[in-house]
């Protein structure tokens, strides 16, 4: 440019102008993001300060609360076991039922189902995860309870017991498996496939030889996840699993018959804090702390299962995308 | 077969073969396995349905024929369903004692400008006090059908005395006929739907012949409302400065972790965080207390209507956030650099190009996220929904029950007719969540054909 066509020209000023409106959506902005660590804060803070205050008590100590297997707080014994106990067989059965049911679905509509099929089939599958968790705890109690007790005998099986509740439990998880696994079957590149039917394999061989183990990370965290959705899942267990925790005692009571039947009764955590809470609970009473304590282990087994699988996840996000 | 001899001829034929077979047995095994699971959503549903409806054996203690003949009326000619509001009172007032009413009449006024049942001296006294001021002093006039469902409650007292499901009704009519006629040779067997207009508009009761799910309705909007109006903007914020706004420093990682995070904490976990931020140490806010809104002298300390849509929005939070997030991503670079291009600051674009593109993506995510937080029922327990209460919750500040809890409620009790009434109530709320979904999918096609 020259100095004369310069000077006719207005000149602009480029320096750059406070604008205070787009300083303060900016900054609003993350104020609204800020509110989610404020919210991990919060529970970190509450939960821990409210087991804290339990775990100050005269009544109680840490020894006794990992040590015990009686739960009682009528007479003051907090053992946490009955409850860990209850939620572990819960667990259990919901993983044994929904993992291979949805790990299934997810290789029918990953490798054989048709454009169409999966049209139809994948909503279905949504509505299943759709459905509120109470209803499924009225299905436990009004269907698969009897359904149990007329299989296996009244007698053995009680009204309210941990398998019906499980295996509910694990149909309410096969949609979250499933969809999981099928988004780690679908990331295996086409490529692998062409490569194993180049070879003569045949389709169900390219499935489980090829594909399973290709997509293994992306199946382990749905794996993971659905154990931490079974440990923190409530309404179902609250209806169907029983109401009282159920204690042991490791030298009288049978392993086989009492601990790990599933068909005796058994209130899990979450049960028991929704029981607790549910009723007319004074601030600061033992009742109320102790609720809190078990929410603390509740939170840092499904935060530490939810990491492990978000390192899974992670891992075959690496490897093929 | 040798190791690492290639096999041949009918040795080759009959290991293919094998192979295939075997490929047909897994692939009938997937299928089957999905089919189980859709078959379980079935059994699920006809469960329901099964409990729904179906036949009863019903004993009115007054009939309802006779109520209307005593206020004079013809009872051919007008039944008691169809009377209006004054008949319905002249029932009341004839067939319930004078207590009886003074308490009903304490807890919601019949008329605005007379009283029925109390003097109006006393009632000024009673309005008057400081203390225990009943919530009739303030507040809404009972309409019709709330008198309706007292007549029914109070007099006629219709009593399941068993209940059948709906497949043995149909199947197996005729002996139920024959057993109920020896059992109950003074009930009337008849054919109820549990879900229907009464069933739907009827305050709670603590008898399931007459219980409604009018009030459980209601606290489940006002919760929702209270959910919508505090996360939907507050995630959609969050979405725009996580997509738009974020540089990548270790502030910023840490928060789209977090949020991530906070996506698999059981909902519990929100429900006891909900009970001792909003019901305890906001108890001045979430009660209305700060307001003066205090209904009638009764707060309800903080275990209000507010207490649990906040708890919920901070539990739908992150879906939000996670969806918006994904609907702003979507939205085609070429955008954003054309309004940039054309002198537009960063907000300027983002409200004029960004935000319109992404918004049936955002509502999309919205709505399900609502969906979940309208069938969510561990964290209202835990925050504290009321166990029976039979007003309409007045706003915000008030104590709520919801349509999950009252479903949950029924279910936890041992008699047939909960069953059935839950079932119903399973219904409603099913109803609802599919005309949130429906929405859901109504909005996103009619976008998608624009855009």
């Amino acid at each position: 440019m020259n100095p004369s066509a310069a000077a006719t020209v207005e000149a602009i000023d480029l320096t750059r102008k406070p604008r205070p409106l787009e300083v303060l959506v900016q900054g609003s902005m993350f104020l609204a993001g800020m509110i989610s660590i404020l919210t991990t804060i919060g529970i970190v803070f509450v939960l821990g300060r409210e087991a804290l205050l339990f775990f100050q008590t005269d009544e109680v100590t840490l020894g006794e609360f990992f040590g015990s297997t009686t739960w009682e707080p009528q007479i003051l014994e907090f053992g946490i076991w009955p409850l860990v106990r209850s939620t572990m067989m819960v667990s259990l059965i919901a993983v044994l039922v929904a993992v291979p049911l949805g790990l299934a679905t997810a290789i029918y509509l990953s490798e054989y189902a048709s454009e169409r099929a999966r049209g139809i089939l994948k909503p279905i599958l949504e509505v299943l995860a759709g459905i509120p968790t109470v209803v499924y705890g009225y299905f436990a109690l009004t269907f698969m309870t009897p359904m149990l007790r007329s299989i296996f005998g009244v007698s053995i099986v009680e009204i309210f017991n941990v398998a019906s509740a499980g295996i509910v439990v694990g149909i309410l998880i096969i949609p979250l498996v499933s969809s999981m696994s099928e988004d780690a079957l679908h990331a295996v590149p086409l490529s692998l496939r062409e490569a194993a039917y180049g070879l003569g394999a045949t389709k169900l061989e390219v499935s489980l030889r090829i594909v399973l183990p290709a997509a293994l990370s992306g199946v382990t965290a749905a794996f993971v996840v659905s154990v931490s959705r079974a440990i923190g899942e409530t309404m179902v267990v609250a209806i169907a699993a029983g109401a009282s925790p159920r204690n042991w005692n490791l030298g009288k009571d049978g392993v086989l018959t009492t601990i790990l039947n599933p068909f005796i009764s058994g209130e899990t955590m979450t049960g028991h804090i929704v029981r607790i809470s549910g009723g007319d609970l004074s601030y600061n009473s033992i009742d109320y702390n102790s609720v809190f304590a078990i929410g603390l282990m509740l939170f840092l087994m499904t935060l530490g299962l939810n990491l492990l699988s978000r390192r899974f996840v992670a891992r075959f996000r690496e490897v093929y995308e | 077969m040798s190791a690492g001899a290639f096999p041949k001829g009918a040795q080759l034929e009959a290991q293919i073969n094998r192979r295939r077979r075997q490929g047909v047995y897994l692939r009938l095994s997937f299928l089957g396995s999905l089919m189980l699971a859709i078959l379980a959503l079935l059994t699920l549903l006809a469960n329901i349905i099964n409990s729904a409806f179906g036949l009863v054996a019903l004993e009115n203690a007054v009939s309802p024929a006779a109520l209307v003949e005593e206020i004079g009326l013809d009872p051919a000619g007008s039944a008691l369903s169809d009377l209006s509001k004054d008949d319905l009172l002249l029932v009341l007032e004839g067939n319930i004692n004078n207590n009886v009413g003074r308490r009903l009449e304490r807890e919601q006024r019949f008329y605005s400008d007379s009283l029925v049942f109390e003097t109006q001296t006393k009632w000024d006294e009673i309005c008057a006090r400081e203390v225990d001021r009943p919530a009739g002093c303030s507040g809404d006039v009972r309409g019709r059908d709330d008198v309706y469902a007292l007549v029914v409650e109070q007099i006629v007292q219709p009593k399941a005395l068993e209940t059948w499901s709906l497949i043995d009704s149909v199947l197996h009519r005729s002996e139920i006929e024959a057993a109920a006629a020896v059992s109950y040779p003074d009930a009337d067997l008849v054919f109820r739907s549990w879900l229907s207009m009464d069933f739907v508009t009827s305050p709670q009761s603590p008898k399931a012949e007459v219980a409604g799910v009018r009030t459980a309705v209601l606290g489940s909007l006002w919760i929702v409302l209270v959910t919508i109006v505090f996360s939907f903007p507050v995630g959609v914020a969050a979405a725009v400065y996580l997509e738009e706004y974020a540089r990548d420093t270790r502030l910023n990682r840490l928060i789209q972790t977090n949020i991530n995070n906070l996506a698999g904490v059981p909902s519990i976990i929100y429900g006891m965080l909900g009970l001792a931020i909003f019901v305890r140490v906001l108890e001045t806010f979430t009660s209305g207390a700060f307001l003066g809104a205090v209904d009638g002298g009764v707060t309800a300390n903080g275990r209000t209507v507010v207490s649990a849509g906040l708890t919920l929005g901070l539990l739908i939070l992150p879906i939000i956030i996670i969806n918006a997030q994904e609907a702003i991503r979507a939205v085609p670079q070429s955008l954003r650099s054309a309004g940039m291009a054309l002198g537009a600051t960063q907000w300027q674009t983002i409200r004029a190009h960004v935000l319109p593109n992404a918004v049936p993506g955002i509502l999309t995510g919205a709505i399900l996220a609502v969906a979940r937080a309208l069938g969510e029922t561990a964290p209202l327990v835990v925050v504290g929904a009321s166990t029976f209460i039979t007003t309409d919750p007045s706003g915000p500040f008030a104590k709520f029950t919801a349509l999950p809890i009252q479903i949950f409620q029924w279910t936890s009790r041992p008699q047939d007719e909960f069953r059935n009434i839950a079932a119903a109530a399973i219904i409603v709320l099913l109803i609802m969540l599919l005309a949130l979904n429906a929405t859901a999918i109504v909005l996103r096609n009619r976008y998608a054909r624009r855009v």
